[in-house]
């Protein structure tokens, strides 16, 4: 093939984003019409997709392309390029957000405060931009698209702004993501090295002195750790993603949270080079805090949303972690292991995007079938929800990081990234690092804790409520996105090599060297990423045989014995009077977790008297990073802004004086 | 895969179906026999599981499929992790499909299963067996998984194949890392089969136990399925802790002399290993749940620390 | 030298370091002091271990004294005390035990690596103990620091004399015999010294907290 082809790739994606601006626009023109809005422009926007991860996924094995639109402002043009990470990440976005603008074309309906010709613009435009910060190759770009993301998603997030709480939620996230927005620019700004030239490409080219390197880094933790909820700036992800309708939770939590991984792998890898090995310490301390803060307050939610919330908090965490392993294999220069470690991150990446993102779709379809979020009053919905109840059930497998999900096979390969740290030539490294493979199997053991009560109590047991045996299922454009994104989870899942193959490229450009290449991936069924002596894996076999033992059994058992069933009621050791209130609530499930890790909440607890007539028992879980960090430097704002206040006086002539002294100053300053 | 592989995998399987029950059952004659008490016949599980499987299966009025299906799962998952466990050799066909951390992984798959029929029926014991069962897991895994941890960076792999024949190759040597993960995977295993102090096996009284919460309503093949599963369980790590901290006697890839001789010895090791659980059993009472964790965190620990060890005295 | 000796030394070290560790999660004052007694016994058997591989007939000696002193005496004296002062259910520590486990861990690796450019130095037998007889003293000033009775603290002040005998064992085959007897008898006296005091404090403030010590600092 020629260099058509080749040029394809970076066309295709803008013209993809084009489409999804056209549709945004056409649902603008239908403003109030759910019908066009839904049955049209989402399906069509979900092709978009489609389209979009084929391009990419065309796009990442070749070298770079590079383009540059003529908008922007007058000689600072908008400098594109697609090279394998942005291809990756541009795959990640279309792969999740196929399946999520399905699902949103059954989901939004009429009444959810903005009218959906106007979400539908929100949407898109909020998919635009994520897909333009991908490809975006110099600072005025990126920043430019990077608030084009925040704004579309502030707005969806407030989708509901009637209520005051969504407001707030939406108000904090704003607030948080243009300080994020500041940290970026300023590591732009560092990066740059005083040239003047905010092309990424100028920026690889600068050599910046350790010192300035390091800023720079602390900037680009600080920013994309603001966006990805990285501890203690993940604030707002626990207010706006319970906030937002279910599709747009979906999709900030799956992939807007990567665009930031995206903004962080391509600043600390590809703009500054080689990172330095503390650098991997502090990613490595800050992400295993947040894995574990994440897990631990998870736990504990009683909100269905926020729990997913807390728990995608942990997986950036995770995602964090494997980054600074990758760092300190790099800044050793021990690339294969840095290859391992970030492929494990990247493909964490791809895995949460997935299951989370349907996760979140059906809280969606849990909501809009019962009206309720909290987790106490569901309960036994698998039996109104199939379809709802099973893909949650990969979901919650993938989330759980159990074999043979996707979740696992990534959880995988970073543990034994963390095994094999034995060459590293920093004896107190070498020994420290084995040690937080210790915290990252309780983080997962933990998810998987958390999983269950997710799913046991949505749609385990009997229903809380009287209301929830007409809960509906969900419609047919939801379901094929839930179908799709089940799908996508089980073949990541079975597939690894695959994947790895597909990730390939990316290492090999950032650490200089490639799993696959180094020969010893192990063939399609086999992930032997270092040696098949020294670990492997095969997730196919692994559910072949499963599934094989299963069916002999049922077989077997029918053959010599029988498959008579009796119904009855339950037994529960022979108690008489149950109901569904019996059953353990939330706050019950998550009872062990808060009673051993009790130092780390900040918890209000009412308990009832042995004599109360009506007794409750209620318990609150306050964010701790609320009363340490952020209510002081909104008291410290607050003061300062006094102090400030008594400036002014209301009275003109004092403000002349204001201006005269200034005035007196400058020219006493310039004349010195 | 071959022939050979083929055939030792499945009388793998088979010495595990069989094996099993005969464990649980010794394990129960050695606990009677030390507590003055007459003991059942050594063969009482199998003819337990018979009369289960006869018996037709009660299901409770809206029970989902997941409350079904469970059984089947737990069942394989236990059944195919005895298939990964180097038992009578280390020439396993299906081995390379799961390493140590899959093998965890497992476990942790049937304990998802387990939980979540447990909570399907909606009772209190049901749910209040599920959580207890999340409890020890999510403690027990991470603890597991670092006693594998530190025998994979003593054998640089984490295959469970090759850790077992490094280890079984290497000339004697008392390392301390071992000695301490084998305490700890004594904890852990105490707790995952529900044993005496975390759990009794033999208890009804509803208000302490977690592995008879679980399946309290199952009943018939169900009940006979969870139950064969539960003693597996016993088995494979059994047979996990015996192939890393004993090694001896476990044939090598395509030795057939050795193989002859690797069924006696891990007959004569179960055996001992049995007496020691039953004594264990015997000698403890059982805690309170809420000691249960602090009992896991140590064994954590302890798993850390036997990594630390290793990585500081490189033994 | 064979390599098995190394091997027990090793043994012993590990052990000696997961007893700290589990000084540090006690709670109980009566365990406490089994487990001081443990660390002593731990103790004996290296110095055994190495009069053995060495063949020097004073550590023998010395591993006689330690077990007369360590595992049997001081054990004996404090159990006495603690039925005399009433103390048997000391559960406060000031920082709760995940945070000083792993501040243990973190302890741990620092003292191997300061040790490690040592113990290259040295040609002793069991050059890796030396990082962890370091480690257990400082775990024991960790847990002096982090307990807020008396008694606990004075277990913790033993503790620490053991690790520094281990490190004279296993890193220089022990020290001159005057020296050891000197310790010995140094332990002893400030064992009876502590003893005393602490009656003092209880009955100066009704309670073994040494928080009340801290009304004694001039205003």
């Amino acid at each position: 093939m020629g260099p058509l082809p080749e040029l394809l790739a970076i066309d295709g994606v803008t013209v993809v984003v084009v489409a999804w601006l056209g549709l945004g626009l056409a649902g603008l023109a239908a403003l109030h019409d759910t019908r066009v809005v839904g049955r049209v422009l989402f399906p069509l926007s979900a092709l978009a997709s489609l389209a979009l991860a084929g391009f990419a996924l065309m796009g990442l094995p070749g070298a770079p392309q590079v383009a540059v639109l003529a908008i922007g402002l007058p000689d600072l043009p908008f400098h594109l390029r697609l090279d394998a990470l942005s291809a990756f990440f541009l795959a990640l976005l279309g792969l999740a957000s196929a399946g999520i603008s399905v699902f949103a074309g059954g989901y939004f309906r009429q009444g959810e405060g903005t009218p959906p010709g106007l979400l539908c613009l929100h949407y898109h435009l909020f998919l635009a931009g994520m897909a333009m910060v991908m490809l975006a190759d110099d600072a005025y770009a990126f920043m430019v698209t990077w608030e084009v993301m925040a704004l579309a998603s502030f707005f969806l997030v407030t989708t509901n702004h009637r209520i005051a709480e969504i407001r707030r939620a939406g108000f904090l996230y704003l607030l948080v993501a243009h300080v994020g927005a500041i940290a970026i620019l300023l590591c732009f700004g560092v990066l740059q090295a005083g040239t003047g030239d905010y092309t990424f490409a100028n920026m690889r080219a600068q050599s910046l002195s350790p010192f300035w390197a390091s800023c720079a880094f602390g900037l680009a933790l600080l920013g994309f750790g603001a966006k990805a909820g990285i501890l203690p700036l993940h604030v707002w992800l626990p207010e706006a993603h319970p906030a937002a309708p279910s599709p747009v939770s979906a999709l900030m939590s799956g992939v807007m949270l990567k665009t930031a991984v995206y903004g962080l792998v391509r600043v600390s890898f590809d703009l500054l080079g080689t990172p330095a090995w503390w650098w991997g310490v502090v990613a490595l301390v800050v992400g295993l805090a947040t894995a574990f803060f994440g897990v631990v307050f998870a736990a504990a939610q009683v909100d269905m949303k926020r729990l997913l919330a807390y728990s995608s908090i942990e997986n950036v965490g995770l995602i964090v972690v494997g980054l600074g392993l990758a760092m300190v294999f790099a800044a050793y220069r021990m690339d294969a292991l840095a290859a391992l470690a970030l492929a494990a991150s990247l493909y964490h990446c791809l895995n949460h995007a997935l299951f989370k993102s349907l996760l979140f779709l059906g809280t969606g379809c849990v909501l809009h079938a019962t009206q309720e979020r909290s987790l106490g009053r569901l309960g036994g919905l698998l039996r109104f929800m199939p379809w709802v109840g099973w893909t949650a059930l990969a979901g919650v497998m993938a989330a759980a990081g159990l074999p043979p999900s996707n979740g696992f096979v990534s959880e995988w390969l970073l543990l034994q990234g963390f095994l094999f740290t034995g060459g590293l030539p920093n004896p107190y490294l070498r020994m420290l690092v084995p040690v937080f493979a210790a915290g990252v199997v309780l983080v997962a053991a933990l998810a998987a804790y958390v999983m269950v009560k997710f799913y046991g109590v949505i749609f385990l047991g009997r229903p809380r409520e009287e209301k929830l045996a007409h809960a509906h299922d969900a419609g047919g454009l939801e379901r094929l996105g839930l179908a799709w994104l089940t799908a996508g989870c089980v073949l990541l899942g079975l597939f690894p090599v695959a994947v790895i193959e597909v990730i390939d490229p990316i290492t090999f450009s950032l650490v200089g060297r490639g799993l696959a290449q180094s020969g010893h991936i192990g063939d399609w069924l086999l992930l032997a990423p270092v040696s098949a002596e020294r670990a492997s894996y095969s997730p196919l076999t692994f559910l072949v045989v499963t599934a094989l033992i299963v069916v002999a059994t049922i077989v077997l058992v029918r053959r010599f014995y029988h498959g008579r069933v009796r119904r009855a009621a339950p037994w529960d050791c022979g108690f008489p009077a149950q109901t569904a209130r019996m059953q353990d609530t939330a706050e019950g499930f998550g009872q062990p977790i808060r009673q051993i890790f009790e130092p780390f909440y900040r918890m209000r607890r009412e308990l009832p008297s042995p004599f109360d007539a009506a007794p409750r028992y209620r318990v609150e879980i306050e964010d701790p990073a609320w009363s340490a960090i952020y209510l002081r430097i909104a008291a410290a704002t607050e003061a300062v802004s006094r102090a400030v206040g008594r400036l002014q006086r209301g009275r003109i002539s004092i403000y002349l004086l204001y201006s005269f002294v200034t005035l007196v100053a400058l020219l006493f300053l310039t004349q010195a | 895969m071959n022939l050979e592989g083929a055939l030792g995998q499945l009388l793998a399987l088979a010495v595990a179906l069989l094996g099993a029950p005969l464990l649980s059952g010794w394990v129960s004659q050695c606990r009677a026999w030390l507590q003055n008490r007459r003991a059942p016949p050594l063969a009482m599980p199998f003819r337990t599981l018979h009369k289960l499987f006869w018996k037709e299966s009660v299901v409770a009025h809206g029970a989902s499929p997941m409350f079904r299906i469970a059984p089947y799962v737990v069942f394989a998952c236990m059944a195919l992790a005895c298939m990964i466990v180097p038992m009578l050799s280390t020439n396993l066909p299906l081995a390379p499909a799961a390493d140590a951390i899959a093998l965890v992984g497992l476990f942790g798959v049937a304990r998802l299963f387990i939980s979540l029929a447990a909570m399907d029926i909606g009772t209190a014991f049901g749910s209040l067996g599920a959580r207890r069962e999340m409890l020890v897991g999510f403690l027990a895994e991470p603890a597991f998984l670092m006693v594998l941890f530190t025998a994979s960076l003593i054998s640089s792999s984490t295959s469970l194949a090759t850790t077992v024949s490094a280890l079984a190759h290497r000339e004697f040597a008392i390392l301390p890392s071992l000695a301490f993960a084998g305490l700890a995977f004594t904890m852990v295993s105490l707790a995952e089969n529900a044993r005496v102090p975390v759990d009794n096996p033999a208890t009804h009284l509803e208000l302490t136990m977690i592995h008879e919460a679980l399946i309290l309503e199952y009943s018939g093949r169900h009940l006979a399925l969870m139950e064969w599963a539960a003693s597996l369980k016993l088995f494979a790590y059994s047979c996990a802790g015996l192939a890393i901290f004993f090694p001896w006697g476990i044939a090598e890839a395509r030795d057939h002399a050795a193989l002859l001789w690797a069924l006696p010895a891990l007959v004569a090791k179960l055996a001992v290993g049995g007496f020691v659980l039953a004594l264990i059993e015997t000698i403890l009472a059982k805690m309170r749940v809420f000691r249960v964790p602090e009992f896991l965190a140590a064994a954590f620990l302890l798993g850390v620390l036997a990594l630390l060890v290793h990585l500081l005295l490189g033994a | 030298m064979s390599p098995f000796t190394t091997q027990v030394i090793h043994l012993f070290a590990a052990v000696l370091l997961l007893i700290a560790f589990a000084m540090l999660a006690q709670r109980r004052i009566v365990a406490l002091i089994n487990l001081f007694a443990l660390q002593g016994l731990a103790l004996v058997g290296s110095t055994a271990t190495v009069a053995w591989a060495t063949g020097q007939r004073h550590l023998y000696w010395s591993a006689g004294i330690t077990f007369a002193l360590k595992v049997v005496l001081l054990p004996w004296l404090l159990h006495r005390l603690i039925r005399r002062l009433n103390v048997k259910w000391d559960v406060e520590t000031l920082i709760n035990i995940p945070t000083m486990m792993l501040v243990g861990i973190v302890l741990v690796v620092f003292a191997f690596n300061l040790a490690l450019p040592i113990s290259e130095f040295s040609q002793s037998i069991a050059r890796g103990a030396l990082g962890i007889a370091l480690a257990c003293v400082l775990m024991s000033f960790l847990m002096m620091i982090t307990r807020s009775k008396a008694v606990p603290q004075v277990i913790g002040f033993l503790a620490m004399e053991n690790g520094l005998f281990f490190a004279a064992t296993s890193a220089t085959y022990g020290m001159p015999m005057v020296v050891e007897l000197g310790i010995a008898l140094d332990v002893l006296v400030g064992m009876i010294i502590l003893g005393v005091f602490m009656f003092q404090i209880r009955e100066q403030f009704d309670s073994l907290d040494i928080h009340h010590l801290e009304k004694l600092k001039e205003d």
